[in-house]
């Protein structure tokens, strides 16, 4: 047998975080993550690492600044109105070009809202977030294997294009428990000549996101922006799922990712050709592959956990060429199987035009 | 393979571990499974259920709004699930704290006083094991052995218990049989 375990999602964010090599964990409690921080409470301190409860996020998100600076591999954790706090301090994080990895257990907004599932904070994690011109890369895991493989990607991506990396998944992956294999990973440790451990011997690193001269500031935009297209160029992630002979094509990430499958399981046994593009990476958004799939089917149907926000993106690439429709719930509402597959079927009998 | 279920009862009544013992044990019988607690702003004593799904395939969708089989430990869960369960499914009762008749004719009811049988045996705490061992008869997802091993792994630590659980288990399903039989002699 295989060396499985039984997990929960949030613990499993934190067991990848600490075989990937991070020994720094900063946070404030927040359902529906909270047994992550309780996870890292018990065994940061058993590899002799840090784990603080700070006195706020805006606290914790800074106190991820300084690990980071200081060549920490560096994770915090909340969940939706608690990330809307940390926003300030990860666009520092960008600008200073500090590695950190941060994860959103989504719940449903906005303001307090709910503690159920939702993928409402798309725009947040991927336009930004906060003020500037930057990017957070972005990883959406679709089950608990795939969070622990996407903490240990964040982080080696974070260290490698020295950006921050969000990991976004729900309350339901949170709290879900999957067996997971943690296999023998070993993580590659960069040398960070960068970090600011003290200068003696060396001369000073700064790390700053302040450029008081706009032309300065313009260049280190400049600087930003071309790391941002070696990212695009690079980094895209996706699944293409029983797409080979699909003629409609659902566009789906994390839970809803799973919902669809489920669905289009159901639509292929009465004889529908449909499949699945599911997103991995968010942000860079997988474009090159979407733009090729796009061509092969005849529409496209996007279902998410919010009011439509993915599918802006999903239109970006689309240009026009095929139709779209769209399927969202709010509020921490998750649509059923049935539901989905439903949609699915009319969708086929408009493009055979057994109806309409 | 593919099997779904839902349990639920109150906070307390070891619906949660009931769940997770069912997951582990389908591990240790290298299926996929996966377990998923409603999750919400609960109190003590309140409504308490979980999702489970064994299966040889790839697990789709966490959330299933109809399972082929619901266990429910108390009546505001009878109430709330009835309706839920998949026609043609398995719903086990656990009579002692749901009295009342089932409407449902479309589905296989295995009527168990599991809270009751469970005090008989010495401790009341072993009722979901009643009535996993009631459910486990009907519809065997997971084997008996695989569930007694999984017993021994979680009481680890407190091993003076798993003779009890083992006659909770074994208990609820002669229940079953005894049910079943009675009702394919009518």
């Amino acid at each position: 047998m295989s060396n499985k375990v039984l997990m929960k999602g949030n613990e499993a964010i934190g067991e990848a975080a600490i075989t990937a090599g991070c020994r720094h964990f900063f946070g404030y409690p927040i359902t529906p993550q909270s047994e992550l921080p309780a996870y890292l409470s018990k065994h940061m301190p058993k590899v002799g690492g840090v784990f603080l409860q700070a006195e706020s996020e805006v606290a914790a998100i800074n106190m991820v600044y300084g690990a980071a600076a200081a060549g920490a591999r560096v994770l915090t954790s909340s969940s939706s109105p608690g990330i809307s706090l940390k926003q300030e301090g990860i666009s520092y994080l960008a600008s200073s070009e500090l590695p950190a990895v941060i994860c959103n257990v989504m719940r449903a907004g906005p303001g307090l809202g709910t503690i159920q599932p939702a993928q409402a904070d798309y725009f947040q994690a991927v336009k930004g977030g906060g003020h500037g011109d930057y990017h957070n890369i972005v990883l959406a895991p679709e089950s608990v294997q795939e969070i622990i493989d996407h903490v240990r990607l964040g982080f080696d991506l974070s260290d490698k294009y020295l950006n921050p990396a969000m990991i976004l998944l729900d309350g339901a992956l949170g709290q879900m428990m999957e067996p997971v294999d943690f296999g023998d990973y070993k993580p590659e440790l960069q040398e960070k000549p960068w970090a600011a451990t003290g200068c003696k011997g060396r001369k000073m690193n700064a790390i700053t996101s302040i450029h008081i001269d706009p032309r300065d500031m313009e260049a280190h935009n400049i600087k930003l922006q071309e790391k941002y297209s070696k990212i695009r160029e690079s980094e895209q992630k996706c699944e293409e799922w029983m797409l080979e002979d699909a003629e409609i094509m659902v566009v789906a990430y994390g839970l809803c990712a799973r919902i669809c499958k489920s669905a289009i399981r159901v639509c292929r046994e009465k004889g529908i050709k449909v499949g699945l593009f599911r997103l991995i990476s968010l942000w860079p958004f997988p474009e090159k592959k979407l733009d090729k799939a796009i061509d092969k089917v005849k529409e496209v149907f996007v279902v998410e956990l919010s009011a439509g926000q993915m599918i802006e993106d999903v239109k970006l690439v689309d240009n026009g060429r095929k139709p779209i429709t769209f399927h969202g719930r709010m509020g921490g509402m998750t649509p059923s199987v049935e539901d989905i597959s439903d949609r699915i079927e009319l969708i086929h009998d408009r493009i055979t035009q057994k109806v309409g | 393979m593919h099997e779904d279920l839902i349990i639920a009862g109150f906070g307390g009544q070891g619906v949660m571990s009931m769940g997770q013992m069912l997951a582990y044990a389908g591990l240790t019988e290298g299926k996929n499974v996966l377990w998923m607690p409603a999750y919400g702003p609960e109190t003590r004593g309140g409504f308490a259920n979980c999702t489970v799904i064994v299966s040889d395939m790839e697990i789709g969708s966490p959330i299933v709004s109809h399972p082929r089989s619901i266990i429910v430990m108390n009546l505001p869960s009878l109430d709330r699930f009835e309706d839920s369960v998949k026609p043609g499914g398995t719903l086990v009762v656990n009579t002692t704290l749901a009295s009342r008749k089932v409407r449902r004719k479309d589905i296989d009811v295995i009527l168990v006083p599991a809270t009751e049988v469970a005090t008989e045996l010495g401790d009341l705490r072993a009722a979901n094991m009643v009535a996993l061992g009631a459910f486990l008869e009907c519809k065997p997802m997971i084997s008996f052995k695989a569930v007694k091993k999984t017993l021994q792994k979680v009481f680890a630590n407190k091993k003076s218990v798993i003779p009890l659980n083992e006659k909770a288990l074994e208990r609820g399903a002669e229940i079953a049989r005894e049910q079943r039989k009675a009702r394919s002699a009518v």
